[in-house]
């Protein structure tokens, strides 16, 4: 099915009569202006930011088939756009952000350390959890980054529950909390977005949908498959974004943002992506076809776009040869660090249970 | 720079698997993402892509070989050298190798020894209270005592609590801190615990325990995992309390004693007071406490009033047990309000000459083992009385100890005294039938007792 590059320009009409209900309204200003006008560097940086994402992942794939990352790996590859746009708009002092199982991507958007994230990965004591939570559970209380989540959905309401905490302390912060078009299906979902707009969260619900939950294309598992209308139930504006392009993803990110800053509750955002790679490691991919997975990856590919961006702009070609030869020495020591470092204590097996000893 | 392909590992529990099929040959020149081969495991065909840019130098596995153990080298690549300059992974043990020796050699940690209730002064006025003032008081101060605290639930604010227990805290705390919730047990829970993970202390009410089934994959998954999951980062201090077992004739999906669900979980602190000083100092305890805490509390319990200190800060210790009347012949182990029923057995059988000890567990998780093992070295005699089915309950766990550590104290085999083993009925008849009574406790312990 292969959703493409360009978002939907037409939206559910709104409520007849009802103004105050401008559920199109955050689209229309997307549609307005929808690249962030960024500079040279800027997009350098999300450049840099996505290809680290990008070799990171390559790498964690092959340390899976060598056997150094056991249980279950789900990669973001293909996706690097939504975390990278969407997280270099947030502000690192006081927003927070929540995601599911495929967290890698999210985490280095967030400029968390790779070692770290690597090591974890590999199950050892240098690892972010010590060695204790794996792929999927992740988190970095320091970068406000709180998982890294492994139950399909839990960190939608869990997400609502950390803006409800920005809102009772009135620190201005806005939690971003990522799902896929599978996690769309949970029924707590709805009860998440219920609350959220009934008492105004500062929080933006950010689908991304890839086009398949594990095995099952959109159309096959979703009754509505435009994700940004089904916050229209609780009268949350939505946003229909091409999630292929870190530009466009930026600007829609701003747009949500001031929505939600003022004081004007959730906003629920699709992000049209896709990932190449299988649910996970052990994905045989046979839902899809090899073509499709080619055609995105050779047409939309966000990381080629941005470069041949930069190139148009006259960016030295050998500068970003210098950043491409830099992550991948960046990624080469994370995975060094992460196969040397010593697994856990065996005495770890017991820390951590509860905090306090009663 | 030549690249070694391995067999790659597929699935979590792959070791080996048969190259079906190469489709690339020597002397091909490939880029990441180009199919290599088939893999056939036991679950399934899997393409194997190619990750490195370069040209296929040696295949050192033919097509249709089986058996190929995971990190065998299949294949070499040549580098043509450009951009995608890839590492070349060492040569090491596929999976890193654990010595199942050294695992077994790790014990946990010994248990420190568990702080004593604080005594109560001498002079200290003593009030008539029922649980449920006791359970309110307990988050009034709290809320005074720290604006972190909030409490959400289902009717606890304009309505004053479905069982009255969050009384006035709307009047006093405002609908800030005193939230009424939709009717949407999973969604709250789990905005509770993303609450409590941001650094607040929620304090979610559930009408009662029974509607927390649909809330508990964020008691366990979300509140009671993190903080290990996390290595230590992640805390999620919240309270999760309400009504717990069988009511009165509200039938069988509105009436189960959940205390050995939850008592089965790592992670949570499981608390069941039975009177209304324990009530308000665990609560207490509870909602200071960094982990997060079931607090189970119990419908029938809630009016009846007993002595309560009047201390300006009444906190107890979580853990420890309590021995709410001493005796010499044997013990009664029970919680929450089975305890009632202990102390009335126990009165029953003082008239027959049998001086029982009561012990009340007070908290299920972490169990304080110590005083059930001490009462059984003084009495030698055990009889478990639970509000709750038999099967795998806080009562088997209980046995369970006593054979494992304190079986040279036996004089007798440890019965429980639990509900029938049945979903519990309607029919009044049926419902008394179903239930732990007195009679049934006091008959157990005459059993114990050669009597």
């Amino acid at each position: 099915m292969a959703r493409t590059a360009s978002p939907k320009k037409s939206a559910p009409k709104d409520a007849a009569g009802d103004e105050a209900f401008a559920l199109r309204s955050l689209q229309e200003a997307h549609a307005k202006s929808p690249r962030y006008p960024a500079s040279d560097d800027e997009l350098l940086h999300f450049y840099e930011q996505m290809l680290l994402i990008r070799r990171f992942e390559e790498k964690a794939g092959q340390l899976y088939g060598l056997g150094l990352i056991g249980g279950f790996c789900h990669l973001y590859i293909g996706q690097e756009a939504v975390a990278v746009g969407l997280q270099s708009a947030l502000d690192g002092e006081k927003d927070s952000v929540i995601t599911g199982y495929r967290d890698h991507g999210h985490m280095l958007a967030y400029g968390i350390d790779p070692k770290a994230i690597m090591a974890e990965l590999t199950g050892r004591g240098a690892g972010i959890s010590r060695g204790k939570g794996g792929s999927m559970h992740m988190f970095s209380t320091e970068h406000k980054f709180y998982g890294g989540h492994g139950i399909v959905g839990a960190q939608v309401p869990l997400g609502a529950g950390l803006a409800f905490g920005h809102k009772y302390r009135e620190d201005g912060g806005v939690c971003m909390a990522y799902f896929g078009d599978g996690a769309s299906n949970q029924g707590q979902v709805y009860e998440a977005f219920n609350m959220a707009a009934l008492w105004q969260l500062p929080v933006i619900f950010v689908v991304e949908n890839n086009g398949y939950a594990m095995g099952t294309a959109v159309k096959r598992g979703s009754a509505e498959t435009h994700f940004y209308r089904r916050g229209t139930a609780f009268r949350i504006p939505g946003m229909d974004v091409n999630g292929m392009d870190v530009l466009e993803v930026r600007a829609a990110a701003e747009v949500a943002l001031e929505h939600v800053r003022s004081g004007k509750g959730p906003v629920l955002m699709e992000l049209h992506t896709y990932r190449y790679r299988g649910h996970s490691m052990s994905d045989p991919a046979k839902y899809r076809s090899r073509e499709e997975v080619q055609e995105m990856r050779e047409k939309h590919d966000p990381i080629d776009a941005a470069r041949a961006e930069l190139l148009a702009r006259g960016v030295a070609e050998d500068r970003l040869k210098e950043i491409e030869k830099q992550i991948r020495s960046k990624v080469n020591e994370a995975a060094d660090f992460s196969e040397n470092s010593p697994e856990p204590e065996l005495s770890e097996l017991y820390t951590d249970v509860l905090v306090e000893c009663y | 720079m030549a690249i070694e392909l391995k067999m790659p590992a597929l699935s979590p529990t792959m070791e080996e698997g048969t190259l079906a099929k190469w489709l690339v040959k020597e002397g091909d020149t490939v880029k990441s993402g180009d199919i290599l081969a088939e893999i056939e495991t036991d679950k399934a065909t899997m393409e194997f892509e190619a990750v490195d840019e370069g040209t296929i130098g040696a295949i050192l596995v033919p097509e249709g070989t089986e058996g190929v153990k995971v990190g065998t080298v299949i294949a070499v690549i040549g580098e043509d050298g450009g951009a995608a300059a890839p590492l070349v992974a060492e040569p090491k043990p596929a999976v890193p190798e654990v010595s199942p020796a050294s695992a077994a050699k790790v014990t946990p940690p010994t248990p420190k020894p568990r702080p004593e209730d604080p005594a109560v002064p001498a002079g200290t006025n003593m009030r008539s209270a029922t649980v449920r003032e006791a359970l309110r008081d307990a988050m009034a101060e709290e809320m005074r005592r720290d604006s972190r605290v909030f409490v959400m639930g289902e009717e606890v604010a304009e309505y004053q609590g479905a069982y009255k227990v969050t009384q006035g805290l709307l009047e006093e705390f405002g609908p800030k801190r005193v939230i009424d919730t939709p009717i949407t047990e999973y969604g709250f829970a789990g905005i509770g615990a993303g609450a409590a993970m941001g650094g607040l202390r929620p304090v979610v009410e559930f009408m009662t325990f029974n509607f927390a089934m649909q809330a508990i994959d964020h008691i366990i998954n979300s509140a009671a995992k993190t903080n290990y999951m996390s290595g230590g980062q992640m805390r999620c201090p919240v309270v999760f309390r309400g009504p717990n077992g069988a009511a009165s004739r509200v039938g069988a999906q509105h009436s189960q004693n959940y205390a050995p669900w939850y008592a089965n979980v790592p992670g949570l602190v499981v608390i069941a007071p039975y009177d209304a000083a324990d009530a308000k100092g665990l609560l207490k305890a509870a909602i200071r406490s960094e982990d997060p805490v079931v607090f189970l509390e119990n419908e029938l319990v809630y009016g009846r009033s007993f002595e309560l200190p009047e201390l300006d800060d009444h906190v107890l210790p979580i853990g420890k047990a309590r021995v709410v009347r001493e005796g010499r012949d044997v013990t009664i182990v029970s919680y929450s309000i089975g305890v009632g029923l202990a102390l009335e057995a126990a009165e029953a059988l003082a008239g027959e000459g049998i001086d029982a000890e009561v012990l009340d567990l007070r908290t299920l998780r972490p169990l304080d083992k110590q005083a059930v093992l001490e009462s059984l070295a003084k009495t030698n005699r055990m009889v478990v009385a639970e509000e709750g089915w038999p099967v795998c309950s806080i009562a088997s766990e209980i046995i369970a100890i006593c054979m494992e550590e304190g079986f040279d104290h036996l004089d007798a085999p440890v019965l429980r005294v639990c509900d029938e083993d049945v979903p519990l009925p309607y029919a009044a008849n049926l419902e008394k039938a179903a239930l732990i009574d007195a009679p049934r406790i006091v008959e157990a312990v005459r059993k114990v007792c050669y009597r």
